[in-house]
């Protein structure tokens, strides 16, 4: 049992309240040789997303002759982490690689692209809890910045249990010591593309934390849609208007 | 406005019939498929701001040769489909030995696109008095979406462009620009091209256009 305390007074180990995200940063079209890109700070969490397509599929047996495929590839450096980690991809870059793909398959339209590949690249340069939901925020962005014609983007974001209450965006201690983890991704409609979870909740405690993520994924929404309309700051007046659904 | 910023998933109108390219219909509204521009006319439309090209019908594109078969051409249309000529579609009746004897790999063509098909297949013809083996001149590559801009509404800007620039222009949608005329007048020619690629999306641009044309003359003297 642990006697340490992550929560006094309702405020977190970095100053938070049980409803406030990280800090973010986010920035398009960051590799001018991808075709889309885009760079994200989420807390000390720093990803690189890149997209490449579509292009010509190889190796050719993987093509679908009536869409594109999808290869999400998630990967971390080996000096992300304090302890070097050693390249190339592991168990867990697999599930993570996978469940990121499948949370963005939903929106693309890949009927439009047939034999056909769209490559999304997310490489972790420096991992501080939440780096799978900040990669999915930054794809979803680099989808949009290369031409990807999609229903909506995609925003993700963790809830967490640590000294019993739900907060939202645990960073890496509050992850590491918490009693649970869960990372969702949504669509603005409110549709779940990702739900993961890791440790123990009571129904009660899961539906605070799905409402509570919810809302840090929508708050991400606005950023991501913001960095992609400022790019553009001719039309700034008209800003505003896009985002009533 | 009529136009505005959008990203994929924006609304843009309540009425489905006014749903264009670049749109989807979802719950008896229209959304942005695409971060691109909306331009809000009767039919509501959005222009990408980036992406790769995609073969239509009737397209005029210059393909660049990169393997012969028995009886294709295969080029490379600056797409993640290649184009395929087949050799009766060749300006002249030649055989299939000599085929790379009248257009080898690495060189240019001006073509139409003829036919494409739902695996994307795509088949490109040179039969036109306009289309054929480009051996003079030169090309430059722009993004494809911002041909448009480029050719302008009913052809307004290209047409100022072959007048003021003096030259010969052959707009490829795949985003390839053709220009033929004298060494000075090719040399502006491409400068302004480039420089409507990079404020496509600004307003007033026609007559910046040709402002920037005569203030080029006139320094030239």
């Amino acid at each position: 049992m642990d006697e340490r305390v992550f929560i006094k007074d309702g405020i977190r180990l970095d100053g938070r309240r049980f409803d406030e995200l990280r800090p973010i940063k986010m920035e398009v079209g960051v590799l001018s040789r991808a075709d889309g890109s885009c760079y994200m700070e989420m807390g000390d969490n720093k990803v690189i997303a890149a997209v490449y397509g579509p292009r010509e599929v190889h190796p050719r047996h993987l093509q679908e002759v009536n869409r594109a495929i999808i290869r999400y590839r998630y990967n971390m450096a080996s000096f992300s982490v304090e302890e070097r980690r050693r390249p190339g991809p592991d168990r867990r870059s697999y599930e993570l690689s996978k469940v990121s793909r499948e949370a963005l398959e939903p929106v693309i339209l890949t009927s439009y692209f047939p034999k056909s590949v769209i490559d999304i690249f997310v490489e972790v340069l420096q991992a501080d809890a939440g780096t799978r939901t900040a990669g999915i925020n930054a794809a979803s962005v680099a989808l949009a910045d290369a031409g990807i014609p999609m229903r909506s983007l995609v925003s993700s974001c963790a809830a967490g249990k640590v000294d019993g209450q739900i907060v939202l965006d645990p960073m890496k201690d509050e992850d590491n010591f918490g009693q649970a983890d869960m990372p969702i991704a949504i669509t603005p409609t409110g549709e779940i593309t990702l739900l993961q979870m890791d440790g123990m909740m009571t129904r009660d405690e899961f539906r605070q934390a799905i409402e509570l993520a919810k809302k840090g994924c929508q708050e991400i929404y606005r950023i991501q849609r913001k960095v992609l309309i400022d790019r553009y700051s001719q039309f700034e007046d008209l800003q505003d208007e896009g985002s009533r659904r | 406005m009529d136009r505005k910023i959008v990203i994929p998933g924006d609304l843009l109108s309540e009425d489905t019939r006014r749903s264009g390219e670049g749109t989807y219909v979802r719950n008896g509204k229209v959304y942005s498929l695409l971060y691109g521009i909306a331009s809000f006319r009767e039919k509501i439309s959005v222009i990408p701001l980036a992406g790769k090209y995609l073969p239509a019908i009737g397209d005029n594109v210059i393909g660049v040769v990169k393997d012969i078969t028995f009886s294709n051409w295969i080029l490379d249309i600056n797409s993640p489909y290649d184009g395929l000529l087949h050799i009766s579609e060749f300006p002249k009746k030649i055989d299939v030995e000599d085929m790379s004897k009248y257009l080898r790999i690495g060189s240019s063509v001006m073509a139409r696109v003829k036919d494409v098909d739902p695996a994307m297949k795509v088949e490109l013809t040179l039969n036109d008095r306009r289309l054929g083996v480009i051996k003079t001149g030169r090309v430059v590559e722009i993004s494809h979406t911002r041909v448009p801009r480029l050719i302008g509404k009913g052809g307004s800007m290209i047409s100022m462009l072959k007048k003021e620039l003096n030259c010969n222009i052959f707009v490829g949608q795949n985003g390839r620009i053709w220009v033929s005329g004298n060494e000075e007048d090719m040399d502006l020619a491409l400068k302004t091209i480039l420089l409507i690629e990079r404020e496509a999306h600004t307003n007033g641009l026609t007559d910046r256009i040709v402002d920037y044309i005569k203030n080029a003359r006139r320094a030239r003297g």
